[in-house]
């Protein structure tokens, strides 16, 4: 502990002569701009990435959509083509279609369905919401199975550890068809609690909710254990105990906010992933929802939509780890005067 | 005030004696016993110990990592931990026995009755909180006054605790307050009640001088104040500035105890005696600080004049670093020395004032702004790498924290061999003789082959440390706060190793330490750096006793006094 690195050195000498000001925040517009900028990145790689692969597939573009609009697979005549390749630009040199494209991103503009001719972002729009409300509220339980669950079991002996970590491991290997079906089952079938299709409705919510939020409890639960427990050996927490404060206070007031970080990082990657989940479990809980759409257009070849769909997750995927970052640095302020 | 004696029948008539004058101990440990369960059954930790501690006494526990102390004290306020079973004959606070109190009544009695302060403020307060909320959260605990009124009470806390500007320090965190204002602010916290008695564990364990000097005065003062204090650290030259009854704790037992004046000088035991002999000071240069270490230096061979050549020289060396935020800090300012044969050459500063970068460009690890580095006469800090390995084997380095220097699923012999050129040592017995030649010389036995740094105890990985950086027999080894993490004993005989090694071997050594009784005992020319600039050098005669330098003599006058000249007359 004697030997620092020199940026906390800096600092406490400036500290020693009671002139340097505070720190905290002058780095923050520079890391806004540079959290904004690298998520266009993100955005427009994930954009063009979809562009191209929808380019390089085989057969002629126009065919395609003819052919899934007919619902039949079979040769067209140029005459019957022209339109189609009208419509969609698809004479245009690859170039242009992709700058085209581009600048359909930019005001919002994703193009057609070829299947159901209508736009893109309207048929994700219908579904869009129910999704995102089932993605976060399954976070949300999570997060709470997951604290509850630590906070009471972590770092109080070896019997209540091997208990809390079985169940943290047994958890997170829960696939979510199964588990769906078994909740389903038991709370709407057999006891009647829940409705069975659940509709939109804030009741028919929970068990689809559940089915996603026990794995990812078990797993956020197995990273916070650890840390949980590390921060309860702190030095920090035996001062807070030599103050007075009890058992309950030191777990909720001073080691949990230790705990979640690296929780809170998982989370980012969580709730992208929840997304893919979630067609599993629209489909067990017959629920509305962009799961459908997705493996409806992906089955028909409906480009449009299919890219639509992979821009909305890259999307999400990004607002979750602006999201992320924003948490930590809350959680932990030392993080906001470095990079 | 009673000098309380291991009698216990004179500690009875003393205790009388008090009880009759109106003095009552505020807090009474009679056989205080602790074990703990383990997979091996109870492993006792501490046994039967005794003390009184008095109105404005403070008594100190002196001992060893894993001597019982920090147990001892926790056990006093009911923390002891898991697993740990407790017997006492007596553990009474203010004449109430609290032996069997329940969680919740401890709770009461911590932060209010009972205040602990422990060492470095960095991890021992919460380092993602403001001090403020820290010190706020001691007085809400006890249900002291409102919201508002507690962080007025906190502003007044940090005022008295001498903190310059609290309202604003008050909001910042640990890592945001240099290491003296934050140990304040810990201070604060746990004296945020006025409680009668205050324990400090190590406090200043860690800390740079001026600032354990610092942490020393406010516990001075507030046992001016009435309070009580029990004070726990290994190094006896810390605890002869505070205390008024020592107890000398050994493997859980009390081996001595008495009055600190007595004690420090005529010390009973053996123990004591080594203790209290371990510490380096200017007074012990070129003689041994261990029982083991004065066998040792008397077959050595006798220390040589310093030899007139320069093995390392560093010419206006400057090394600026550059923050996350775009500020440029010099951590090294235009440093220059000479390094001769045989010789020590103690850099001294603390935490930032580019000791340890100047021993990282010597070593040619960083590569500096300007200046230059020579080693033997040879250009070294201008070459590239490959360039520079052909020298490589003459200079090589001891850290302070040898652990995380090796590699952990490595043995003993893999690191050492690791350490051994395949060109110098072709064979696997030439190397495997060289190995054991090595642990010869820096005294440990053979079958410390086998075992992993994991298991060994800290002096034992420091001499491991040693015998790698002896392994390619160099003529330059930096150490860099080599001896800082180990307890005084341990430091002790490690820092006879060196003399001993040194003398064998004529070799030189740059020896970095923030420590400057340290620096007093080994060196023979000093470099005091204070923000990477040389403030003085010279020996340790100018130094210690005409520093020039304001700042030289601040340091000076930081270091605990403690004279141990009669007990080591005693024990000669």
């Amino acid at each position: 502990m004697t030997r620092t690195s020199f940026s906390e050195t800096d600092a406490e000498t400036g500290g020693l002569l009671g002139s340097a000001p505070p720190r905290r925040g002058r780095g923050a517009p520079r890391l806004v701009v540079g959290k904004v900028v690298s998520a266009a990145l993100v955005l427009f790689g994930a954009a063009t990435a979809a562009f191209f692969a929808q380019a390089s597939l085989p057969g002629d573009r126009a065919t395609v959509i003819l052919n899934i609009r007919a619902g039949q697979a079979v040769a067209r005549t140029p005459e019957e083509l022209a339109p189609i390749n009208a419509e969609y630009h698809l004479h245009d040199p690859l170039i242009v279609q992709y700058f085209g494209y581009l600048r359909g991103l930019v005001v919002g503009d994703l193009g057609n369905s070829y299947q159901q001719h209508r736009p893109v972002i309207a048929i994700i729009a219908d579904q869009l919401g129910a999704t995102i409300v089932l993605t976060l509220t399954a976070l949300v339980f999570a997060w709470i199975i997951m604290v509850v669950w630590v906070t009471l079991t972590a770092g109080k002996g070896p019997a209540s550890r091997a208990i809390g970590g079985f169940f943290d491991t047994v958890a997170a290997g829960l696939p979510h068809y199964w588990l769906g079906i078994i909740l389903l089952l038991v709370f709407a079938l057999s006891l009647g609690w829940f409705p069975v299709i659940g509709g939109t409705g804030p009741v028919g919510l929970v068990l689809p909710a559940l089915t996603l939020a026990i794995p990812l409890a078990g797993f956020l639960g197995q990273a916070t254990r650890t840390e949980f427990e590390r921060a309860l050996d702190s030095p920090f927490v035996l001062t807070a105990r030599m103050r007075g404060m009890g058992e309950t206070g030191i777990r909720l007031r001073h080691v949990l906010r230790h705990a979640v970080l690296p929780a809170v990082t998982l989370s980012g990657w969580a709730l992208g992933a929840t997304i893919s989940g979630a067609v599993v479990v629209e489909a067990v809980f017959a629920r509305p929802g962009i799961g459908q759409v997705l493996v409806t257009a992906v089955s028909s070849q409906d480009m449009p939509v299919v890219i639509g769909i992979v821009m909305l997750i890259a999307a999400f995927y990004v607002l979750a780890n602006l999201l992320v970052d924003i948490a930590y640095a809350i959680i932990d302020p030392r993080l906001r005067r470095t990079s | 005030m009673s000098a309380i004696t291991t009698d216990a029948a004179a500690s009875d008539l003393a205790a009388e004696i008090d009880n009759l004058a109106g003095f009552r101990p505020r807090l009474r440990v009679r056989d205080l016993s602790v074990a703990f369960q383990t997979t091996g059954g109870l492993r006792p930790i501490v046994q039967d110990v005794s003390f009184d501690l008095y109105p404005g006494q403070c008594v100190a526990i002196v001992g060893e990592s894993g001597s019982g102390k920090s147990v001892t004290a926790r056990t006093v306020v009911g923390l002891t931990g898991r697993g740990a079973r407790v017997s006492a004959g007596e553990l009474s606070l203010h004449g109430r026995d609290v032996s069997g109190l329940s969680d919740r009544q401890w709770q009461g009695i911590r932060g209010k009755e009972v205040g602990f302060i422990l060492q470095d403020a960095l991890v021992s307060l919460d380092p993602l909180r403001p001090v403020g909320a820290e010190i706020a959260e001691s007085l809400r605990l006890h249900g002291w006054g409102d919201a508002a009124a507690r962080s007025t009470k906190v502003i007044e806390l940090l005022t008295s605790v001498g903190v310059p500007k609290p309202e604003l320090r008050a909001r910042q965190r640990p890592d945001q307050l240099s290491g003296g204002l934050r140990q304040r602010a810990l201070i604060a916290s746990a004296l945020a009640l006025a409680p009668d008695v205050v324990i400090a564990d190590e406090p200043t364990t860690a800390l740079d001088v001026t600032v354990q000097a610092q942490v020393l005065e406010l516990l001075e003062e507030s046992k001016r104040r009435g309070a009580s204090i029990i004070l726990i650290s290994h190094d006896l030259s810390v605890v002869a500035q505070l205390a008024d009854h020592i107890l000398v704790m050994k493997d859980g037992r009390v081996v001595e105890q008495g009055a600190a004046a007595d004690l420090l000088a005529a010390p009973r035991e053996a123990y004591t005696r080594a203790l209290i002999a371990a510490v380096p000071s200017e007074d012990t240069r070129g003689g041994s600080l261990s029982p083991a270490g004065a066998a040792l230096l008397e077959a050595a061979p006798p220390a040589r004049e310093v030899h007139d050549e320069v093995v390392l020289s560093a010419r206006d060396v400057v090394k600026h670093f550059r923050s996350s935020d775009g500020s440029v800090t010099t951590a090294v300012d235009s440093v220059s020395f000479d390094l001769h044969r045989g010789e020590t050459l103690g850099i001294v500063g603390e935490s930032g004032s580019g000791k340890s970068t100047t021993g990282r460009i010597a070593l040619a690890l960083e590569q500096a702004d300007a200046g230059t580095v020579t080693l033997l006469g040879q250009p070294w800090s201008s070459l590239p790498e490959p360039r520079r390995r052909a020298l490589r084997s003459r200079i090589s380095v001891v850290s302070q924290d040898p652990l995380s220097s090796f590699d952990p699923r490595w043995n003993v012999e893999r690191i050492l061999v690791d350490a051994l050129q395949r060109g110098v040592f072709p064979s696997a017995s030439a190397r495997a003789e060289r190995i054991r030649e090595l642990l010869d010389q820096v005294g440990l036995p053979h079958a410390v082959l086998r075992r992993f740094p994991l298991r060994l105890s800290g002096g034992q990985r420091q001499r491991i440390a040693i015998a790698r950086a002896l392994a390619e027999a160099p003529d330059i080894i930096v150490l860099d706060e080599a001896v800082s993490a180990l307890d005084v004993t341990i430091q002790a005989q490690i820092l006879d190793l060196l003399v001993v090694l040194q003398r064998q071997h004529g070799l030189s050594y740059l020896f970095i330490s923030h420590d400057l009784g340290v620096i007093a005992h080994l060196s023979h020319r000093v470099l005091v750096m204070k923000d990477g600039v040389v403030v003085e050098s010279g020996t340790p005669d100018d130094i210690f006793h005409r520093p020039q330098e304001p700042y030289t003599r601040e340091l000076i006058a930081s270091i605990p006094v403690f004279d141990p000249r009669p007990a080591q007359e005693q024990n000669a």
